[in-house]
């Protein structure tokens, strides 16, 4: 029976065994305090949060139209940009409303100036779209709203404080801002779910992501779908360009942000909102985790120039998931058939 | 009028499989190759040729490797750089560390290790499909961005983390002027070409195409997934390693990891897109139009006399490139390949098209 159970799933054992060690190893070290220890963790799982945000985007469209939308990066990016140059003319509740209806606006022109045109097309031509529109939308951000380092002030104090300090020896420090960011994005990510589940606009999203033509002919108009599915997307790069934004200020290097979470975005599956943020909060703590215990080890081992392993850290990290599970943790099962 | 195949029967298998089966191609493309190689050395300036026909010749080269992958293949990579990368530094250390060898055993060699790491990064295609590859051969690319800048035996130590190259010299010859270098690179470039375009329609590639077609039905047919995505992955790097040592040796002369980022990567996915997939000639077209345009682009401004500082010529840039990008899908999903096609069945049939 056991053996049995063993001999089907290994690999996903194999996999668990694999992440309870990266989990535990850091203990080796004998330096390593349990409080220093929960400090790294807690900071991945905020990291995590804001990883889930910007997955949140790709996954929303993705579902909704089939478009890996390679722009959303580019969307955080021109969000914030406008964000933080509004809030130079207004104050920020109103400068948030007024990015959001610019952010709408970009979903309707985009929808009508490159999806339209190009429905039918095969993945990789409407891949290779959103990459033209990302670089379209990098130059014209910078173009309209300026090229310099700008910030958003949330009115958060940034000082870190120290928490659960009768627990640990020293307490663990963590950024209060981070603390916010973490809550709304949870909070964010309660709405979409009640939104999609609740309404009948998110009944008819997700009848158009479970197939475009039977939505269509049961009268669901598939253009104005589009346009709604890019504006939430818009929104949640508009909450995600906000908080990033104010933690490290607007700039071009934001947009980056796009590519720490495409392996979130395959680790929890493509379709699936649970997935990106299960695996948001995976790559957040591993990340964190190896840049942490594991970086200083391997610099330490082959005496490298710096550590720096985040940068692919998550990737690799993914690929390993993916090898276990080829749609991801919460994908849904492709049946290949003749 | 001109341009028709009447009265040219295939009377062997021979004349059946010749490459070019029109008497007006074989000449024109005779021509052509004549052109490039003995007129255009003696034409052009040294501003053409460094920053817009060597650049040209290496990326066609790349693109060729990639549209092999993307366009025959199927499997899509957004991490191709990252193999230009392991070429470039291969041959660094090949030339660094066995400096006897001859230039162009170093190019193969270097190009024979890129294969083994497309190999090695091409595995997870066996299990992942479509968008999640393309994801997925990322980790290619950040993972050698990250050695090639961090692991310090690679640059031989050296303190900037660039690395420069000696001159070229092979047999005597040493190749160090604009017009030397252009020969040399359309030199590999033909072969290479040759050697594609005869793999492309052998069973290696008819493989390749049945696979892109549809996976599960090729493996129906007696096609081994891991055989055809594998080679597949192979080749391509192959090519890409090439021309990486080429980006590196012969173009650049002195770089850092930088020059093999993810920018590149995405550059050579736009060449193959605008070009054609899935059409070697599509990554001649693609590749030219990649190079010329930003050139095209930063001169505008000069030629129209509208003065804009240079961060707003970048962003402008950005924006029409982006824009220029979407605007070829949408009018010319096939890429310029197709335009081309169509073009020549015109011309086939002019003045008379019943």
């Amino acid at each position: 029976m056991l053996k049995n159970a063993i001999g089907k799933n290994w690999p996903v054992l194999t996999l668990g065994l694999v992440l309870l060690a990266g989990l535990v190893a850091p203990f080796a070290d004998r330096s390593t305090t349990p409080g220093f220890y929960v400090e790294v963790l807690l900071g991945g799982l905020m990291a995590g949060v804001l990883y889930s945000l910007v997955a949140l985007g790709f996954a929303l469209i993705f579902k909704a139209s089939g478009v890996f939308n390679f722009a959303q990066g580019a969307m955080v990016l021109f969000a914030a940009l406008a964000v933080a140059r509004l809030a130079e003319q207004m104050p920020l509740w109103a400068a948030i409303p007024l990015a959001m209806v610019i952010m709408v606006a970009l979903a309707w022109l985009i929808e009508r100036l490159v999806l339209r045109p190009l429905v039918n097309q095969e993945g990789v031509a409407l891949l290779m779209a959103t990459l033209g529109v990302s670089y379209f939308l990098d130059g014209f951000g910078q173009t309209v709203w300026g090229s310099d380092i700008y910030s958003i002030e949330l009115g958060i104090a940034k000082e870190p404080v120290l928490i659960l300090g009768n627990l640990f020896q020293g307490g663990i420090l963590v950024n209060k801002e981070d603390f916010v960011a973490a809550i709304v994005a949870a909070a964010l990510v309660a709405a979409l779910a009640l939104f999609f589940q609740k309404t009948a606009t998110g009944r008819a999203l997700r009848a158009v992501a479970d197939d475009h033509q039977a939505a269509q002919s049961i009268g669901i108009p598939l253009n104005r779908i589009w346009v709604i599915v890019w504006s939430v997307a818009g929104f949640v790069a508009l909450v995600a360009g906000v908080i990033w934004g104010s933690k490290l200020g607007v700039q071009f290097s934001v947009s980056q942000v796009a590519l720490k979470a495409l392996p979130v975005v395959i680790l929890g599956g493509f379709t699936s909102v649970t997935g990106a943020i299960a695996g948001g909060l995976i790559i957040g703590v591993g990340e964190k985790m190896a840049e942490v215990f594991l970086g200083p080890v391997l610099v330490k081992a082959f005496d490298l120039a710096g550590g720096g392993i985040e940068n692919w850290f998550a990737y690799v990290l993914a690929l390993l998931f993916l090898l276990v599970r080829p749609e991801g943790l919460f994908g849904e099962k492709h049946i290949d058939r003749v | 009028m001109f341009y028709r195949e009447n009265g040219q029967f295939k009377s062997t298998y021979a004349s059946d499989q010749q490459m070019l089966p029109i008497l007006q191609d074989r000449a024109f493309m005779l021509g052509l190759l004549a052109f490039a190689f003995v007129v255009v050395p003696f034409l052009a300036s040294d501003y053409l040729f460094l920053s817009i026909l060597i650049p040209f010749l290496i990326l066609t080269l790349a693109a060729i490797g990639l549209n092999l992958l993307v366009g025959y293949c199927g499997q899509i990579s957004i991490g191709h750089a990252a193999f230009m990368a392991v070429g470039a530094y291969a041959a660094y250390n090949l030339v660094l560390r066995v400096p006897q060898l001859n230039f162009l055993v170093v190019l193969v060699l270097a190009g024979l290790i890129a294969a083994a790491v497309g190999i090695l990064f091409g595995i997870p295609s066996l299990r992942i499909k479509g968008l999640y590859l393309a994801v997925a051969t990322l980790a290619a690319q950040f993972f050698s961005d990250w050695l090639f800048a961090r692991v310090k035996w690679f640059t031989n130590y050296a303190h900037s983390g660039s690395v420069q190259t000696a001159p070229l010299e092979m047999l005597g010859w040493k190749i160090d002027s604009p017009a030397e270098k252009y020969v040399f690179l359309l030199a590999v470039l033909v072969v290479f070409t040759l050697i594609a375009k005869n793999l492309v329609r052998s069973h290696i590639g008819r493989a390749w195409m049945a696979m892109r077609d549809m996976d599960v039905a090729a493996e129906v047919i007696g096609i081994r997934p891991v055989y055809a995505k594998l080679t597949a992955f192979a080749v391509s790097s192959f090519y890409c390693g090439v021309a990486g040592a080429l980006w590196g040796f012969v173009h650049l002369g002195a770089w850092e990891p930088l020059a093999f980022s993810l920018t590149q990567s995405l550059n050579l996915l736009f060449m193959i897109i605008i070009g054609g997939m899935g059409s070697l000639l599509g990554s001649y077209f693609g590749a030219a139009f990649i190079v010329v345009l930003p050139i095209l682009l930063n001169q505008m401004p000069g030629i129209l006399g509208v003065p804009i500082s240079t961060a707003m010529i970048s962003h402008l840039e950005f924006m029409i490139f982006g824009a220029l990008i979407v605007f070829f899908l949408i009018v010319e999903p096939h890429g310029l390949a197709r335009l081309w096609a169509i073009g020549k069945e015109k011309l086939r049939l002019w003045p008379f098209p019943h």
